[in-house]
């Protein structure tokens, strides 16, 4: 298909077009009958005595069939002819992307006023559904957090980590644990000791790797990973095995709790008492968590530590040349990142108030590096943007109920969420393989300030 | 010592399912260096493949000549799975051919998600029993004591697993070493770009060394289909992690090192469940090959990694 498309892009003949895009479009059907065969025509179930086939020609002869008409028209309107219909769209993205650098500081300040507000925003204009759409944003938040703490690790330092989910693991459970065993640690106190302990499980990991590059990193990060969720999954007395811990306080204000009592939030502010406060007031704990996260990593990077982490990214030998202690930058970088990771899984625990190992698998760590390459490495504005797309993207798949009258009362989109996922994550980055945000300023100039293409930076080679 | 011998035998047969994954890790690293995260789901897709043919001849036409019907098995499970092989290759990492390293990575996991969930949503959350087909073996040594008899078993099925394993393995070695593929192959995998200046096809040597490996997955595949009896859509993700595991340990980018990774690991794993516990048998095979990486950064059989300055 690569081959016929590009020749066919390359010199074509108005004549042949249409057979050629015919002929390609059932090249594309006869490939979905082939792979789609043993999926979609047959299905095995599980029948008494044994298990049994069942055919579904219906669904296999449909998938053929969309497929080729699918294809035939991208073919004659996109991919094959002189002025494909998408282009008005990607020349005005192209266009936008160009004032991009003046706009993205701006964007970056209106978004932030944005998410200031963003509950009370709810709270006026979505009064139905103000709990469920806060809840949204506090979920979006906490991606938005990791994935600026995990960008510390790979967009920074360039340190390829699968298993970034292990630290948000050891805050979370630092939290529960310290909290249900002791009673007098609530939120406030357990959060900077879930951090430290988090960034201490990030040194103790850094020290094995510091030796690895790129993908052996990559490997052994995800094995910690994977060793951390099976500790906690078998370490029955401490941790409670698969029934997770329960009963994890919530965070209070000022030592009070939101509770209706007289000694309650509302009443102390002299506020009608609701439900939705205390969802309010974890928006503004993660909200400012993030905050943070954001502030001390661009403060970081124009310090000699952040510099040295671009620098150990761009060239690992260089730098060492130049007598940076490569040991120490990755260190710091795999201990900031693990304590915000930390601080980040800390809140997870208090806002949902139980925690188990399946929370914690390698798919979250995936969730989270996606978040940060498909936001464009290095790009904290990316970050956020990409949070939204993909988180806010797979909740609102909850909510399309009409779908249901067109498949019929079986269809149940909440199990394509993840495919539709997984798909959105193989086009976006198809489509934009730098991520969604690819310019960047340069940390560090001289005398005159000159905008990098995306072409020209290496980053994120993982070495 | 019995007991030894027993745990040896079972550790060399997973070992070689490991391992026939690995090779498909490997292969892929070494000729575009990427770590290719849906290999452990194209092996998920042989093993129902596998499973949906092996049905369809028993059940439908009614076969019952059991070595004929696993070879049809074999044979059309490799097709398909390698097509679907092809198909990955072909949508999610041609495209970012060139790009730089984090995208196919993120394409890869996004299949990944895509293929389970597909397979999860098509053919059902819940896991798929097949009851033994091969049984019986041989009684390699059988000893008769006060506490009672202890004997060391090979079946048949073990016996299948480790030849064709071994048969695969020589035949893998003499397509890599003797024919032009294999040595196209060797050319993309040390420089592509004079590859391609001296004439050959590297699109095409890249989509073949997928459908290779996805064909190797797929043996895989039905071998643990027949040697388990349970699959279902998840079981892709520890078998590849497990593999690659194994690649990595072997050091990667090496036919040999995946072949030896991944019998280490195998061995590794049934020698902690049976001497230690079972719980925390992948935590022995990680920490292995974290302490195995930690002394020798590129794996026992890898090269060493010159970086020209």
């Amino acid at each position: 298909m690569a081959a016929t498309r590009t020749t066919a892009v390359a010199g074509q003949r108005p004549g042949n077009d249409l057979a050629s895009s015919l002929k390609d479009a059932m090249i594309a059907a006869l490939l979905v009958g082939v792979l789609g065969f043993f999926f979609l025509a047959l299905r095995t179930e599980i029948a008494t005595g044994g298990l049994e086939i069942t055919t579904r020609w219906g669904l296999w002869f449909s998938a053929i069939a969309i497929t080729f008409g699918v294809r035939l028209a991208l073919n004659l309107f996109v991919f094959r002819t002189s002025r494909p219909i998408t282009r008005a769209f990607s020349g005005r993205g192209a266009a936008v992307s160009a004032r991009l650098p003046g706009l993205g500081k701006w964007l970056g300040i209106v978004l932030f006023i944005f998410a200031t507000i963003l509950p009370f925003f709810i709270i006026t204009v979505f009064p139905a559904q103000q709990r469920q759409f806060i809840d949204l944003a506090i979920l979006i938040m906490t991606y938005v957090m990791l994935g600026w703490g995990l960008n510390i690790v790979v967009g920074l330092a360039g340190l390829l980590d699968l298993g970034y989910v292990a630290f948000y693991a050891v805050g979370a459970y630092s939290f529960a644990l310290l909290s249900t065993h002791f009673e007098f640690i609530g939120f406030w106190t357990a959060l900077p000791l879930a951090g430290m302990l988090a960034a201490c499980w990030g040194l103790i990991l850094g020290f094995p790797v510091l030796r690895l590059r790129g993908d052996y990193l990559a490997i052994v990060t995800l094995a910690f990973g994977e060793i951390i969720r099976i500790v906690l999954l078998n370490w029955y007395d401490f941790t409670g095995g698969p029934n997770g811990i329960a009963n994890i306080p919530k965070p209070t204000f000022l030592g009070m709790d939101f509770t209706r009592g007289d000694d309650g939030v509302a009443a102390f502010l002299g506020i009608q008492y609701s439900t939705i406060h205390r969802f309010v007031y974890l928006y503004y704990i993660i909200f400012l968590l993030a905050i943070v996260t954001n502030f001390v990593t661009m403060r970081l990077r124009k310090l000699p530590v952040g510099r040295a982490w671009e620098a150990l990214r761009e060239d690992e030998i260089a730098c060492r040349s130049l007598g940076i202690n490569t040991t120490n930058t990755k260190l710091t970088a795999f201990g900031m990142g693990a304590m915000f990771g930390g601080l980040a899984g800390s809140f997870f625990a208090t806002r949902q108030g139980f925690i188990s190992p399946e929370s914690f698998t390698f798919l979250e760590s995936a969730i989270i590096l996606a978040i940060v390459v498909l936001g464009g490495l290095g790009s904290q504005i990316g970050v956020v943007i990409a949070s939204v797309v993909m988180i806010g993207g797979i909740e609102l798949l909850r909510n399309i109920g009409f779908l249901s009258n067109i498949f019929g009362p079986d269809f149940d989109p909440v199990q394509y969420r993840m495919l539709i996922f997984g798909l959105a994550m193989v086009c976006i980055m198809i489509w934009k393989p730098r991520g969604l945000v690819t310019t960047r300023a340069p940390s560090a100039i001289l005398k005159e300030k000159k905008r990098i293409g995306a072409d020209m930076v290496s980053q994120g080679e993982g070495h | 010592m019995e007991y030894f011998i027993q745990q040896l035998i079972n550790g060399l047969t997973l070992g070689s399912i490991y391992g026939l994954i690995a090779i498909g890790y490997t292969m892929v690293y070494g000729i575009i260096g990427m770590i290719n995260f849906a290999h452990g789901d194209i092996f998920m897709i042989g093993s129902f493949i596998a499973l949906a043919t092996f049905l369809i001849l028993t059940t439908v036409f009614g076969f019952v000549f059991l070595p004929v019907v696993l070879l049809i098995v074999l044979i059309v499970s490799m097709l398909f799975t390698a097509a679907w092989g092809w198909t990955v290759e072909r949508i999610a990492y041609r495209p970012l051919r060139g790009s730089f390293r984090l995208a196919p990575l993120i394409t890869a996991i996004g299949m990944s998600i895509v293929l389970q969930n597909f397979v999860q949503i098509s053919q059902g959350a819940r896991v798929k029993p097949l009851p033994p087909q091969i049984q019986g073996g041989v009684t390699l040594i059988e000893e008769v004591s006060d506490h009672g008899t202890i004997a060391v078993q090979l079946s048949y099925m073990q016996m299948i697993i480790i030849a064709t394993t071994l048969i695969l393995m020589a035949g893998f070695t003499l397509l890599i070493s003797r024919t032009s593929l294999g040595r196209a192959q060797r050319a993309c995998e040390q420089d592509r770009k004079m590859a391609s200046l001296l004439g050959i096809n590297v699109d095409r040597t890249i989509s073949l060394t997928f459908v290779m490996g996805a064909a190797l997955a797929a043996v895989a595949g039905l071998m643990f289909l027949l040697l388990y009896g349970v699959i279902d859509f998840y079981i892709g993700f520890l078998a590849g992690v497990k593999a690659f595991t194994a690649a990595v340990l072997g050091g990667i980018g090496s036919l040999p090192g995946a072949m030896l990774g991944g019998l280490l690991i195998g061995l590794i794993e049934v020698f902690w469940s049976g001497y230690f516990s079972v719980e925390y048998k992948d935590v022995a095979a990680f920490s292995i090959l974290a302490i195995v990486l930690i002394f020798m950064p590129s794996g026992l059989l890898g090269k060493p990694e010159v970086e020209k300055v």
